[in-house]
């Protein structure tokens, strides 16, 4: 890889690991049922995109990527606590945390 | 040499990612989501990026997970059957083939090229020299002002949105 010397872990490993992590994480929004597990699968994909954008800042030698991924922790901070609240709101009506079978909205 | 931390680290983190996906109980789902944040904390510190890895714990495994086991303990919802278990195989397929396709998507570009694009200045004898934290501290309030002013609405907004929405 250019611009790395031997005996370090180059980019692309960085780069693989965070797919790996971002497709863990569509897994479990696919095939988990239960709505908070699928939350957390969430958290882990926007964790990977953390990953590759901390791996590019170190790079490419430049501060942005940091800045970005700051940011987008703060996004997932404020989504995570919305989210939460929609979950708990849902339960009050609704015992079950199937997503099957929330589906008021359909039809 | 980084390899010796680089590799226990990828590996905790890849197996604390799959046991939250595969695991039954919420709570243990949670616990390893906290142990793969500590895993992605630590390769933060291998690449350098010391500020992101601190915050990382402090917001994701000290809040933000706190705040998911509040939930999964209040709502106490017991256990679900594993996916192939359920009745219903045939999303089971569907995802398994949607999963590889993304991951044999993912893996082309990062395989078969090499990444590089335009260097920036900040080499990492620069962002030792003057320290990681003050870099992102000076590029937040120079360079990064109106994100970061726009990211104090946006937590505004979350608080007083899971108030409405969690209130009776």
């Amino acid at each position: 890889m250019r611009g790395t010397m031997t005996g370090s872990v180059p980019l692309s490993a960085y780069l693989i690991l965070s797919a790996v992590l971002f497709v863990i994480g569509v897994t479990g929004v696919l095939i988990r049922r239960n709505v908070l597990v699928i939350f957390m699968a969430i958290e882990l994909m926007l964790n990977a995109v953390n990953l590759t954008f901390v791996a590019f800042s170190r790079f490419l030698h430049s501060m942005d990527g940091q800045i970005i991924v700051l940011f987008v922790m703060a996004v997932a901070a404020a989504e995570v606590v919305v989210g939460l609240a929609i979950i708990i709101a849902l339960h009050r009506n609704k015992e079950s945390l199937n997503v099957d079978e929330i589906n008021l909205l359909k039809g | 040499m980084e390899w010796l931390v680089f590799v226990p680290l990828a590996a905790m983190a890849l197996i604390t990612a799959v046991l939250v996906i595969v695991l039954r109980n919420p709570v243990y789902c949670a616990l390893s989501l906290i142990g793969t944040f500590f895993a992605l904390s630590g390769i933060y510190l291998l690449l350098q990026a010391q500020f992101i890895a601190v915050v990382q714990v402090i917001v994701y495994a000290g809040a933000i997970m706190v705040l998911f086991l509040f939930v999964v303990m209040l709502l106490d919802l017991g256990h679900e059957l594993p996916a192939w278990l359920q009745r219903d195989r045939s999303r089971l397929l569907l995802g398994i083939g949607v999963i590889a396709l993304l991951f044999i998507e993912l893996a082309i570009p990062i395989g078969s090229r090499t990444s590089h694009g335009p260097q920036g200045p900040y080499t990492s004898e620069l962002v030792g020299a003057v320290g990681n934290t003050q870099l992102v501290g000076r590029l937040l309030f120079t360079d990064f002002l109106i994100p970061f002013e726009i990211t104090s609405i946006i937590l505004l907004i979350a608080i007083i949105g899971a108030m409405v929405l969690a209130r009776r």
